[in-house]
């Protein structure tokens, strides 16, 4: 399948201020071929693939196209040479019809004849999609259908896919993947981005592993198995989770009763009847991709968003219309998925972040005012128990990388010793240490009688520590399972918007 | 009131009221399209209003003198955007920074020509079609501003719904940071949309200054900028409705102007409260809707972009 | 080329800084202001920023002035930071004087100690009353408050002159737009004695001082900042928005209707319809150039102060005309807001490298 090179980069180096994020980094892809760059994050892949759609300009080094030497100067130049990019966050302006934003993605008029060639392309690659619809009212799988036409349409010799299956159920990703081999069999180059290291080993014909800014490894996948490309892609052991077996359930601490929640809005998805118990001592996970309802039940819960009657139950207590405040005195605390502005304070020290949610339950104020020093010790708290990289609780909370902040602001949650704790997102763009590391500390405050809920995409994270499984989709939670009795494929079809698992078993 | 030519008069005094609205929420819409809120509208009408006064007084060309007013507003709109666009100062700050220079600044520049008459813009009689029966005097002969407002209007709306440059204003203004992944030279697009509001503040103050009073005021805009940006709310960032909600506000000043003369006998200064009660009442009834706001409102704006990736 | 780099961690030192710079900066643009009017700079110079506070009197003059625009900055920097852009605190302030002044003419021939209490709660009340409208319309149906609260200003000013030319209007006054003038007993006392000082003065320190500690060390100035800088986080830790709105606005209130009030009951001791020189709007400026802190509002209200008696000043020995103060306002709120950019950028001189 593979032919001669179609690209090759050569010594790429890319530094930012602190950070060298690219290390003199290699890499070449033959005609054809279905080329996967693995890596974790923050190891380098997003900054190589900039340059090579030409977003950023490297330091130094050099990108051979065909055998020619070129100068990627901008995004134009990349697609006039016919590399194209379907981005992990999809560049769609939500306001505009689908046709429209492929126009703008592609730089021509929003024509009758670029509608056709949508419809054609579409039918082609069993891609359905409208051309007229404005992108607001569509599920994100449709969204990122719309990136992948897109980039057909400029019949692609290299097509750049960055994180693809992220926000996607199994059986889209098992759609995708039948529509990306049968491109590559056309002889279309595909560069396959993911730190998923199975659908690598499904769907790649080679691979080059980034760790800290270097080539560490250029490896062909189906040799090599997950394993093997994990020691590559990390380079030192880390001991998962382990899941505690069957842990003995003790009293619900949280439940949820028929919550119904209509939205105002068309950005957010109504909550419908949804049913929950989560007992002292238990982890349950509830899969779902992103915008079928995480946002809205993580609120309804925490008590951002008030609920009515006898929906939302605490610790024997109906708390549907008690205020933030109230229920997390009571012991209910909440993560949300969006770490800066929402979880944190972007501009403000971890102090003051730790005084944020924590006033609530831990003594900050003295007299009415507000302690810095028992602010500062609560933070130093969390920065100690949970190996907070930082420069001390005076740091703004935006100067913290991703990963470090969120070991913050679950930690911050953790040590307020919540009883009924929620997670969203627990370790989404954390690296492998820090995620087994919060992992870790979900599944202590578990076994020390706390009911936990995590809220996460991230199926694997999920399978590897809870103790039973749900899914929502659409605003409805699908019935749950002992994690135990499920796979990932059942799962899935959780996620898709099968009720119970029964009816089609 | 059964006399056909009051009304047609009544009818001609509400276009001109309503005209100098008509370009500054229009130059406003298009700027919060592309993601920017401009407050500074007042300011820039001020300045627009007082340099093409200026030039008229010391050239006696008036379109020069129109030229003139337009830069004006361009300068005052080039200032916001260097500071909002390239310094990443906060829209809101710098938008009321721009009035209270804006103010300052005209009533500078304005100290000689206090008192100075000016004839007013030439009326342009459409030959023809100005001698027709009350639509003549009604539509066809007015001066080359009104002209300009009715054509405006149509061009705005068929520019952002069908050419390829209004399809990249609107997307910038929906995601800067998905326009800037695509290539998208976000800040130049904020600044061209960013100064067309200039250019046509600047036109809506010499409107004012040239052939609504037609004499130099200081502060002579009295909040008409700010109630162009209600307007632009009111119109749901479409074009055609702008039409319609400065058409509403003028008829709204006429009556304040005629109301004794109709026979409403309410002191003048009450009276002249009424368009900016009616701004209030307006934005609480379109606020009232909020999905349809929120649908339509540019989802990026006010919001600094700093391509940082 | 020049460029800008983010930082890290805001640069403290550049945010004190940064007003200083943007002073210099008016200075200099003053300077060539100056001389395209033709005016000597010198003695422009010295007009402006000596000779009014050169003696015991002109520093009195300066508290006079900056009692009121420190009192509502301070007020309205509270608000900023929480994002509440009241802009209609001019109104407020007539609202203050109308309702303060209303009271003082009620008791035209009384001469009691409660009068002049009274006034100040009718000042504070109809502050009060004006913030409130956009605080309601805000918090229930989401109306822009810039918007309604600076149309409510200009109802303000159209309230005023229509009182003050009927039925506030001085019967023996020879139908001049004005008031009776106050009995004394609704006149503030001076703090100093042979100058126009009053109370005001002490309330601008005493609403500073309180303003930095509620800002600094109290729940609600911490949910205040937050609501301003992360709203979704001030959601997530349970401070309700609706209740920060209503607090901004109605402080504000409060506070600039009790200036206007002490501005009738002091310096001018009738109602007129030129009550305000802009004091609403000056202390817009105010409240940014102090850095939205009550500290540095309290200087940044002197330095405006300032600038006020040095526009009359220069009005009275070079001619020059008052609008000149309003473009310095103007240049220096712009440069102040230039030079911020220091805070969180470095500027970077050679190649660019971010495409």
């Amino acid at each position: 399948m593979a032919g001669s090179s179609l690209v090759t980069m050569q010594n790429i180096t890319k530094a930012y201020p602190g950070v060298l994020a690219n290390d003199a980094v290699h890499f070449d892809i033959g005609h054809g071929e279905i080329h996967a760059l693995l890596g974790e994050n923050g190891a380098g892949k997003s900054t190589l693939v900039k340059v090579l759609y030409g977003l950023l300009q490297p330091d130094s080094g050099s990108v051979t196209w065909q055998g020619q030497a070129v100068k990627l100067s901008s995004p134009s130049v990349a697609r006039s040479l016919g590399i194209a990019m379907v981005f992990q966050h999809f560049s769609l302006f939500e306001s505009l019809t689908v046709v429209e934003n492929i126009a703008m993605g592609m730089a021509v008029p929003a024509t009758d004849n670029l509608r056709k060639r949508i419809i054609e392309v579409s039918n082609r690659y069993g891609l359905p999609l409208e051309p007229n619809r404005d992108v607001f009212t569509l599920s994100v799988g449709e969204r990122q259908r719309i990136e992948i036409i897109r980039c057909l349409l400029q019949n692609p010799k290299l097509l750049i896919m960055d994180e693809p299956t992220s926000v996607l159920t199994p059986q889209e990703v098992q759609d995708l993947f039948v529509t990306l081999k049968r491109l590559a069999s056309e002889g279309v180059s595909i560069l396959y981005i993911s730190h998923k290291l199975d659908e690598i080993r499904e769907l790649c014909d080679a691979a080059t592993i980034l760790r800290g800014g270097k080539n560490v490894a250029t490896a062909n996948p189906k040799e090599e198995s997950a394993q093997s490309l994990a020691a590559l892609m990390i380079g030192e052991d880390i001991q998962p989770a382990i899941r505690t077996n069957q842990v003995k359930l003790g009293e619900p601490l949280l439940a949820l009763n028929q919550l119904t929640i209509t939205s105002k809005s068309v950005q957010n998805m109504s909550l419908r009847d949804i049913n929950l118990k989560v007992h002292a001592g238990e982890i349950v996970g509830i899969a779902g991709v992103a915008g079928n309802g995480q946002d809205e039940l993580l609120s309804a819960i925490a008590g951002e968003t008030r609920s009515s009657g006898e929906m939302i139950w605490l610790k024997g207590e109906f708390v549907s219309y008690w205020s933030v405040g109230s229920r997390r005195q009571a012991g209910l605390c909440a993560v949300p998925e969006e770490r800066l502005g929402h979880a944190a304070v972007p501009s403000m020290s971890l102090s003051e972040n730790a005084f944020l949610t924590g006033f609530h339950r831990q003594k900050l104020r003295t007299a009415g005012l507000v302690s810095a020093g028992r602010c500062k010790k609560a933070a130093n708290a969390v920065i100690d128990e949970f190996d907070v990289q930082c420069h001390g609780p005076h740091s703004a909370a935006s100067s913290l990388s991703g990963g470090n902040l969120q070991k913050f602001v679950v930690g911050r949650e953790i040590l307020q010793a919540p009883d009924v704790l929620v997670v969203s997102q627990p370790t989404w763009g954390v690296d492998a240490g820090a995620a087994a590391a919060i992992h870790k500390a979900l599944q202590g405050l578990a076994k020390n009688g706390a009911a936990v809920l995590v809220i996460s995409q991230d199926l694997d994270e999920l399978i590897a520590i809870t103790d039973r499984i749900g899914a929502l989709c659409a605003g409805r939670l699908s019935k749950l399972y002992a994690t135990t009795d499920v796979d990932a494929q059942q799962v899935g079809q959780l996620m898709g918007g099968t009720h119970s698992l029964e009816v089609v078993a | 009131m059964s006399d056909p030519s009051t009304s047609v008069l009544i009818a001609l005094t509400v276009i001109t009221a309503a005209t100098p609205l008509v370009f500054a929420a229009i130059g406003e819409l298009i700027t919060e399209r592309s993601g920017v809120l401009n407050l500074g509208v007042e300011g820039m009408m001020l300045v627009g209003a007082v340099s093409s006064f200026l030039c008229v007084h010391v050239y006696g060309s008036a379109p020069l003198a129109l030229l003139v007013g337009m830069a004006g507003g361009m300068v005052m709109a080039l200032l916001f955007g260097f500071l909002t666009l390239s310094l990443q100062a906060s829209q809101v700050a710098t938008g009321l920074a721009l009035t209270i220079f804006g103010t300052g600044l005209s009533a500078l520049v304005g100290q000689s020509l206090i008192g100075v008459a000016y004839g007013g813009l030439p009326k342009l009689h459409i030959p023809v079609l100005s001698e027709l029966p009350t639509v003549g005097p009604l539509l066809f002969q007015h001066d080359v501003l009104v002209y300009a407002s009715w054509l405006l209007i149509p061009a705005v709306s068929i520019f952002l719904k069908r050419s390829r440059a209004g399809l990249v204003l609107r997307a910038v203004g929906d995601s800067h940071d998905s326009a800037h992944a695509l290539g998208y030279r976000v800040i130049r697009v904020r600044y061209f949309a960013t100064l067309f509001g200039g250019a046509c503040s600047g036109l809506a103050g010499a409107y004012l200054s040239m052939a609504y009073a037609p004499m130099w005021v200081e502060n002579m805009t009295a909040g008409r900028g700010w109630i162009a940006l209600a307007l632009v709310v009111f119109a749901v960032w479409q074009p055609g409705w702008v039409l319609f909600g400065a058409y509403l506000f003028g008829g709204i000043t006429i009556l304040q102007l005629h109301g004794q003369g109709i026979g409403i006998n309410v002191p003048s200064q009450l009276m002249s409260m009424l368009p900016y009660v009616t701004t209030i009442i307006v934005l609480v009834l379109i606020s009232l809707n909020q999905g349809r706001v929120r649908r339509n409102a540019p989802a990026a704006i006010g919001q600094a972009f700093h391509p940082t990736t | 080329m020049i460029h800008l780099q983010r930082r890290a961690n805001p640069s403290k030192l550049m945010g004190y800084l940064a007003p200083f710079i943007a002073l210099l900066l008016t200075l200099a643009a003053g300077f060539f202001l100056f001389l395209m009017l033709g005016v000597p700079v010198g003695e422009a110079f010295r007009a402006y920023f000596i000779d009014p506070i050169s003696d015991s009197y002109g520093l009195a003059e300066l508290g006079v002035k900056a009692a009121p625009l420190i009192m509502i900055a301070v007020a309205l920097s509270l608000g900023f930071r929480a994002g509440v852009w009241n802009i209609g605190a001019e109104g407020q302030f007539i609202l203050g004087g109308i309702c303060g002044g209303a009271v003082a003419l009620y008791f035209y021939e009384v001469e009691a100690a409660y009068v002049l209490p009274l006034m100040c709660l009718a000042g504070i009340a109809g502050g009060m009353l004006w913030a409130a409208i956009p605080a309601l319309l805000r918090t229930t149906v989401n109306a822009n408050e810039i918007l309604t609260s600076l149309m409510l200003t200009y109802v303000a000013a159209l309230l005023l002159s229509f009182l003050v030319h009927g039925p506030l209007r001085d019967p023996d006054g020879f139908n001049f737009p004005e008031s009776r003038l106050f009995h004394d007993a609704a006149l503030l006392p001076s703090v100093v004695q042979g100058t126009r000082l009053h109370i005001g003065a002490l309330v601008a320190i005493f609403i500073t001082v309180m303003a930095w500690v509620l800002l600094s060390r109290t729940l609600l100035g911490f949910a205040l900042r937050v609501n301003g800088t992360a709203p979704r986080a001030a959601k997530h830790a349970g401070f309700g928005q609706a209740g920060l709105v209503w607090f901004s606005l109605l402080f504000t209130g409060a506070v600039a209707g009790l200036a206007g009030l002490f501005e009738v009951a002091g310096p001018i001791g009738q109602l007129n319809s030129t009550i305000s020189p802009g004091y609403g709007f000056t202390a817009i400026i105010v409240a940014f150039l102090g850095r939205l802190h009550p500290v540095g509002v309290f200087f940044a209200g002197l330095v405006m102060a300032l600038s006020y008696l040095g526009g009359e000043s220069a009005q009275i020995t070079l001619n020059m005309p008052l609008a000149v103060t309003g473009v310095f306002q103007g240049m220096l709120l712009f440069f102040l807001l230039a030079a911020d950019v220091l805070i969180n950028y470095r500027i970077v001189l050679g190649r660019e490298r971010v495409a």
